[in-house]
C-alpha cells in the first residue's frame, strides 16, 4: 500500500503545489487523479516514487518512508510512466531499451530476455524487438516506454497522461491493458484529463484543484458534479451533460458511462412504447 | 446578389511518399474544399492526415522531401511551383505542440514575427499585430513570454500569429492535443468564431469528433493515405457510422448511444452529432 | 560548479535604466572593462573596475543575482588563485584572482540586462555579421537569428534535462554511484534523450517559422528597432574616453602590480 500522510510540498521557489492530501492507494486500484494545468497532478505523482519528497507529511510505501529510500529502490515498486516517451529512449534497440531498467535492478541475464521477449509479446512490441525505437511512430512510442517500466513488473504503475495524441483504437487497447494490470492485483494510478475515457473506464476518481483533493469517489459520481468539474477545467461527459436534460423524464443525473446510459434509455422507451399504441 | 463560394483548394489524384518510407504517406486524393468551410479532416493514427496538411501550406514538398504524385491547387497556386513562404500567405498552419511554434521573447514579438517576413512597411506589421492581438484577446498578454502562457493562451498566441498573415484558409492539426477539455472547447468555439468573423475557410485535424462536431459541417475521413468518406458531417455520421467505428475514430458518445437505441428498434431518425441535438432527439421520442 | 552559476547570466525582463541601453552601448561598456583588466595587472585598477560596476548592478536590479553566481563562482578563482601563487607572487595572485571577477562581473552584467532579442537585432545591424550570415547560411538575417533562438530555448531545455533525469532515475539509474568510469557511462540515458529532444524540438520550431514565411523573399522588416538614445551617447562618449586612456597609459606608463 502506498499511503500519503498530510502532505503537503512546496517549490524552492516558494510556490506551494500540494496541500493536506489524504491517499491511500492499493493492489487492485484503479485511480484517475484529475485536475486543471497546475493543479499538482505530476507533482503529487512524482511523490509516489520518492522523486519529489514532502514539506510536511510523509509518504509511504509499503510501510517504508520515501524519504529513507533511494528512488532506485523504490522504484522497484512504483514505476513511473511519463508522458512524452522520449524523456525515456536512448537505447540502439527495442529490446535494449526494455532491458534497462531490468539490468539497472540487478536481474540475471536470462531472467531480463525472458522478461523482455515476455513484455513486448504482451504489449504487442515484439516485431520491434530488434528495431531502433526512434524509427518508430509516437504511438508505438509511447508502448515501448510503456514496456520498459513494466518490464521490471512494478506493483504501482504510474501513467501521466497516456492517452494525449492517441486515437480511439489505441485509446481502448490501453484501457484493456489496465484491466488485465488491475485485475492481477497491480494498483493502477493515471494522470489524465481525458474525461470520456474516464467515464468508460470507471476509475475511483480523486479530483485536484489548486493542490487540494477537493472531490473523491466513483467516476460516475464526481465527473457529474458540474461545478466541481468546471474548476479543474475539465468537462462533464457527453452521457451526463445529455442526461441532465432528461432529468425531467425520471432519469437518473449520474450517468457517464454510454452503456449504462443505452440501457436506462432501453427501459424508459420500452416502457413508453408498451404504454403508447404504435404509430405506423 | 450573393456570388457562390469559390473554390480555394483543389487536389486532383494528390499523392506523396517520404524519402525512405516503405509506402505513400497519401494517395490518390481528390479533394475540393470552397470558402468559409469548416471542415474536420479525421481518421485513424498514421492514415496520412498530417501529410496531407502539410501539401496544404508547402511545407511538403519544401520542407519534407520524397515523391510528389498529381496536383494541388492553393488559392490557384499550383503548390508544387510555391515556396512555402509565399504559400503561407494564403494557408495558416496551427501545431499540435504549442510550446514549439512560440518563439520569441514576447507574445507581441511572437506574433509580429510572421509579417515581418513578408516585407511590409513597420506602419502596416504594426497593424497587423494590433488586430491579431484584438481579435484573438491576446492583446492582455502582449508583454508577456511565451513560456510563462498556459497552453490555451499558447494556442490562441499562436492563431494570432497566423492571423497576423492574413491567411485565407487555416489548418490545424490537433490543436488541442495537449489542453485541457475546458480550455479546448475555448480554443475550437475561437476558431469558429474567426472563421465567420473574418470569412476563413478552416480545416481541423482532429480525433475526437465531439470537440469538433458542433462546428464542422462537412467532413474527410482518410485511412491508409486514402480518402474513404467525404461529406456532410451530420450525414456522414448517420449512413457511414459503422465505417467511422470500425477504423477506430472517436465518434461522439451521444452518436454512439443514438445508433445503438436505432438498431434495437427503440429510436429512429438521423443520429445527432452532440448533445444539445442529442437532448432534443431524446426528448422527441420520449414524448411519443 | 553547479548550475546557479548559470543565473548569473539569465536575462530577465525588468526596465531598469540599464536594461534599457542600447545592447550596442552595454557592449562597449563590456569593451571599456574589459581593456584596462586586460592590460593592467594591478591590483588599484581591478578594484576601481569592479567597483565601477556596482552601480550598474544595483541600478539594473541585478546585484544579488550577481552575487549568488559568485559564490558559485569561488571555486574557479580559487583555482586560478592557487596557480598563480605557484607561478608568481602573491599580489600578483590577487590581482588575477581580480581580475577574473571583474571579467565575469562585467559579462554576466551584460547578460543578465540584455534580451536576446535585442542582441539579435544588434548582431543585425553588424555589416561583418550579415555578410558571414549570407556566405554560410543565405540569408543575412539567418546567423543572428540562428544565435537568438539557441539563448531562448536554453530554459526549455534546462527543463527538458531535469524530466529526463527524473525519468530515468524512476528506471533505477543511480548517478551518484560507481567509479568514475561508471558516471561517466551512466550520463549516456540522459544525454541522447536530451540530444534528441533538442533536434525535435529545434525541427518542429524550423517548421512553425517556415510556415509563417521565414525567411521571405524581401528579407526580414523588424517591427522594433534599436535606438541609441541620448544616455547611450553619454555612455558611449565615456567608454570611448576609458579606452583610449587606458591605452594612452599602457604605451606611456609601466603599472607595477601594487
Amino acid at each position: 500500500m502506498i499511503t500519503l500522510e498530510k502532505v503537503f510540498f512546496t517549490y524552492r521557489s516558494g510556490q506551494t503545489a500540494l496541500q493536506d492530501i489524504d491517499l491511500n492507494i492499493v493492489g487492485g486500484d484503479f485511480i484517475a487523479i484529475m485536475g486543471e494545468n497546475g493543479a499538482g497532478k505530476t507533482t503529487l505523482a512524482k511523490h509516489l516514487n520518492g522523486l519529489l519528497k514532502p514539506s510536511q507529511g510523509r509518504v509511504l510505501v509499503d510501510g517504508e518512508d520515501t524519504r529513507k529510500v533511494s528512488v532506485a529502490k523504490l522504484s522497484r515498486k512504483v514505476g513511473l510512466v511519463f508522458q512524452n516517451p522520449d524523456h525515456l529512449l536512448f537505447s540502439e534497440t527495442v529490446k535494449d531499451e526494455v532491458a534497462f531498467g531490468l539490468k539497472n535492478f540487478g536481474f540475471a541475464p536470462d531472467v531480463v530476455d525472458s522478461q523482455v521477449v515476455r513484455t513486448l509479446e504482451a504489449l504487442g512490441l515484439a516485431e520491434y524487438a530488434e528495431t531502433s525505437p526512434f524509427l518508430l511512430s509516437g504511438g508505438e512510442r509511447k508502448r515501448v516506454a510503456l514496456a520498459a517500466i513494466l518490464a521490471t513488473e512494478p506493483d504501482y504503475l504510474i501513467l501521466d497522461e497516456p492517452t494525449i495524441g492517441q486515437d480511439y483504437r489505441q485509446k481502448e487497447r490501453l484501457r484493456n491493458f489496465i484491466l488485465q494490470l488491475y485485475s492481477q492485483g497491480k494498483a493502477v494510478v493515471m494522470i489524465t484529463h481525458d474525461v470520456e475515457f474516464v467515464a468508460e473506464s470507471n476509475p475511483k476518481v480523486i479530483l485536484l484543484s489548486q493542490g487540494r483533493i477537493v472531490a473523491r469517489g466513483p467516476a460516475d459520481s464526481v465527473l457529474s458534479k458540474d461545478e466541481l468539474v468546471r474548476r479543474a477545467s475539465l468537462v462533464r461527459p457527453q452521457m451526463s451533460r445529455l442526461f441532465s436534460e432528461l432529468t425531467k423524464y425520471g432519469l437518473p443525473g449520474d450517468v457517464v458511462d454510454v452503456h449504462r446510459a443505452r440501457l436506462l434509455l432501453e427501459e424508459k422507451l420500452s416502457e413508453a412504447k408498451v404504454r403508447v399504441p404504435q404509430n405506423s | 446578389m450573393a456570388h457562390a463560394p469559390r473554390e480555394i483548394i483543389l487536389a486532383k489524384n494528390l499523392g506523396f511518399q517520404y524519402v525512405g518510407a516503405p509506402r505513400a504517406a497519401i494517395q490518390g486524393i481528390d479533394l475540393s474544399i470552397k470558402e468559409n468551410e469548416f471542415i474536420l479532416l479525421t481518421g485513424p493514427s498514421g492514415c496520412g492526415k498530417t501529410s496531407l496538411c502539410r501539401c496544404l501550406n508547402g511545407l511538403i514538398p519544401n520542407f519534407y522531401q520524397g515523391e510528389w504524385t498529381g496536383e494541388l491547387l492553393v488559392d490557384n497556386l499550383s503548390v508544387t511551383t510555391q515556396l512555402t513562404s509565399e504559400l503561407s500567405r494564403r494557408v495558416g498552419y496551427v501545431f499540435q505542440n504549442p510550446e514549439n511554434q512560440l518563439f520569441a521573447l514576447t507574445v507581441e514579438k511572437d506574433i509580429a514575427f510572421g509579417p515581418e517576413n513578408l516585407g511590409l512597411s513597420r506602419e502596416q506589421i504594426r497593424q497587423r499585430v494590433d488586430e491579431a492581438m484584438n481579435v484573438t484577446g491576446t492583446l492582455p498578454l502582449k508583454d508577456l513570454a511565451p513560456y510563462e502562457l498556459s497552453g490555451g493562451q499558447q494556442q490562441r498566441v499562436a492563431l494570432a500569429g497566423v492571423l497576423a498573415m492574413k491567411p485565407s484558409v487555416i489548418v490545424l492539426d490537433e490543436p488541442t492535443s495537449f489542453l485541457d477539455p475546458r480550455t479546448a472547447e475555448d480554443v475550437m468555439r475561437a476558431t469558429d468564431d474567426l472563421r465567420e468573423g473574418l470569412g476563413l475557410t478552416i480545416v481541423v485535424v482532429e480525433h475526437r469528433l465531439d470537440l469538433v462536431a458542433r462546428y464542422a459541417e462537412r467532413i474527410v475521413v482518410m485511412d491508409g493515405g486514402k480518402i474513404v468518406a467525404d461529406g456532410n458531417l451530420e450525414e456522414t455520421l448517420d449512413e457511414k457510422f459503422d465505417l467511422l467505428e470500425g477504423l477506430g475514430v472517436g465518434v461522439p458518445r451521444v452518436s454512439l448511444l443514438w445508433t445503438m437505441l436505432r438498431r434495437d428498434g427503440l429510436v429512429s431518425g438521423k443520429v445527432p452529432t452532440h448533445v444539445e441535438s442529442a437532448a432534443l432527439s431524446l426528448g422527441g421520442m420520449m414524448n411519443q | 560548479m553547479s548550475l546557479r552559476t548559470l543565473e548569473g547570466f539569465k536575462f530577465s525582463t525588468l526596465r531598469t535604466p540599464v536594461h534599457l541601453l542600447d545592447p550596442r552601448t552595454k557592449f562597449l561598456i563590456v569593451i571599456a572593462v574589459v581593456v584596462p583588466a586586460l592590460l593592467f595587472a594591478n591590483i588599484y585598477v581591478m578594484i576601481v573596475l569592479l567597483l565601477s560596476q556596482l552601480p550598474l548592478l544595483f541600478v539594473g536590479r541585478v546585484a544579488r543575482r550577481w552575487a549568488l553566481s559568485l559564490r558559485a563562482g569561488v571555486f574557479l578563482s580559487a583555482l586560478i588563485f592557487v596557480v598563480n601563487l605557484f607561478t608568481g607572487s602573491y599580489l600578483s595572485a590577487i590581482a588575477l584572482t581580480l581580475r577574473f571577477l571583474v571579467l565575469l562581473t562585467s559579462f554576466s552584467l551584460f547578460f543578465m540586462t540584455t534580451s536576446p532579442d535585442d542582441l539579435g537585432l544588434a548582431l543585425d545591424r553588424i555589416g561583418a555579421v550579415r555578410w558571414l550570415s549570407r556566405r554560410w547560411l543565405g540569408y543575412p538575417n539567418a546567423l543572428s537569428f540562428t544565435f537568438t533562438t539557441a539563448v531562448r530555448l536554453v530554459p526549455t531545455l534546462a527543463v527538458d534535462a531535469q524530466t529526463v533525469v527524473d525519468a530515468q532515475r524512476s528506471r533505477g539509474l543511480e548517478l551518484d554511484k560507481g567509479n568514475l568510469f561508471k558516471r561517466i557511462r551512466n550520463y549516456i540515458p540522459i544525454l541522447i534523450p536530451l540530444l534528441l529532444i533538442a533536434i525535435r524540438r529545434s525541427l518542429e520550431l524550423a517548421e512553425a517559422l517556415e510556415s509563417r514565411g521565414f525567411p521571405g523573399k524581401e528579407g526580414r522588416t523588424s517591427l522594433f528597432q534599436l535606438k541609441l538614445r541620448p544616455a547611450d551617447y553619454v555612455i558611449i562618449v565615456l567608454c570611448l574616453f576609458v579606452i583610449g586612456v587606458s591605452f594612452w597609459i599602457f604605451f606611456h606608463y609601466k603599472i607595477p602590480v601594487l
